[in-house]
């Protein structure tokens, strides 16, 4: 469900299979790896990591077209529903807390439709390059009668910059070109293709890498910089207030 | 001293009568009314409520000048003006929170000029429209020797983008022609005449409402987006500071 592999000091983890990369325990599961298995490789002693970048993409029509509701909705008790949709909630909390925390540079090359958790896991990194000939970001869940979580708006609200390209995204959702994307400063860059996106995002790679950043000192710094959304991705109370519509 | 009327599913409230609709209790009584009754007719069930949209305009010269000062100085007391102060602050809060939680897409259209607590009013809303031939936007608190309360601050923050513009603002008293705001990023969009915008906020709020959206949905996910603003709107410690000057 999803691949790793090593150009340089450049990690390509790639989401692929079917399904539109529905975020389910089992794709997450395998994303969770992957980058517990890139922390591992990079990481020579406690206080030194080697410089290395992250590239996360997709093959296929979709980056992720966010969780999976077919799988939350099988179970026909509304408990078993809502206990659904918390493991996936959880699984993602924990992959999004991991980057935000990763200890190098990372780029989503945004190679297809992202939506709703799939949009908040390309927010998820420090650049988010797109490909302009087709695809949109999309903050769904307004058109399909759900709430969005409070820590996807705190993500949004870290990445995204003014109020009004914020309520476009979430109280509109818009669905963004990676033209608009780039004009409302969500997307660092777009480009022709697919191949030309990660293209471009393995040459911001490395030129990342070059810098020749520590990387714990690297993710020491995000911690600092994304201190209040890393909290508010941690603060699971939201799940108290009101019940899970999947 | 506003008249509430209804297009199609479009609900729009109009601030009437003389004293540069000053907002006292006699008024925000009206405008708490309103809401509540546009509340109650859209309401079919609690888990429902029909797509609609409203739409906050006014007659004449102001859209609202702020608070009544001329009434909140009749006491001699010194205690019994703080008390006035304290009940129309509280009316707007109820307001604001009202409108911060409403369900269904808000657009206020600044057919005048608002000031202060008028400016206030006008943010709250999810779109803000002004005409471009007269009027401004001025928080005037500073030129008029008092501090602005926290909570102002907060839907300031909330609504005004870059930190040299909320400066500009706030700490500089800047009066905003429609154009200004536009820049800034506090309005929408700015149209010729207060007519042209009325009619634009009309056109803004039918495609909205074409979009379908459940307004408890709506609402809900107002309510996480703007979960911080809500919280400051509600947070009243601020009377325990300092003596209101009123």
């Amino acid at each position: 469900m999803c691949t790793l592999e090593k150009r340089g000091n450049i990690f390509i983890l790639t989401l692929t299979g079917d399904h539109q990369h529905r975020l389910n325990p089992t794709l997450l599961s395998a994303i969770q790896s992957a980058l517990t298995r890139i922390r591992q490789q990079v990481t020579t002693s406690p206080s030194s990591a080697t410089p290395s970048a992250l590239i996360t993409t997709a093959n296929g029509k979709f980056f992720s077209n966010g969780y999976d509701l077919d799988w939350a909705r099988i179970p026909a008790q509304a408990q078993a529903r809502r206990d659904r949709a918390i493991l996936a909630d959880s699984m993602l909390r924990s992959i999004v807390k991991d980057l935000l925390t990763f200890p190098m540079p990372t780029i989503a090359a945004v190679t297809g439709h992202a939506s709703a958790a799939g949009f908040i896991l390309a927010l998820s990194h420090d650049y988010v390059l797109m490909r302009s000939d087709r695809g949109f970001l999309y903050m769904s869940e307004l058109d399909i009668n759900l709430v969005i979580p409070r820590w996807f708006v705190a993500v949004v609200d870290a990445k995204v910059g003014s109020p009004a390209a914020r309520r476009e995204v979430v109280m509109k959702a818009a669905k963004l070109t990676a033209k608009y994307a780039v004009r409302l400063g969500v997307v660092e860059s777009d480009h022709g293709s697919a191949a030309e996106t990660v293209e471009a995002a393995v040459e911001l790679a490395e030129g990342l890498v070059k810098r020749g950043w520590d990387g714990h000192v690297y993710a020491d710094n995000r911690k600092n910089f994304l201190r209040d959304l890393i909290r508010r991705v941690e603060d699971t109370s939201e799940h108290n207030i009101t019940g899970s519509r999947l």
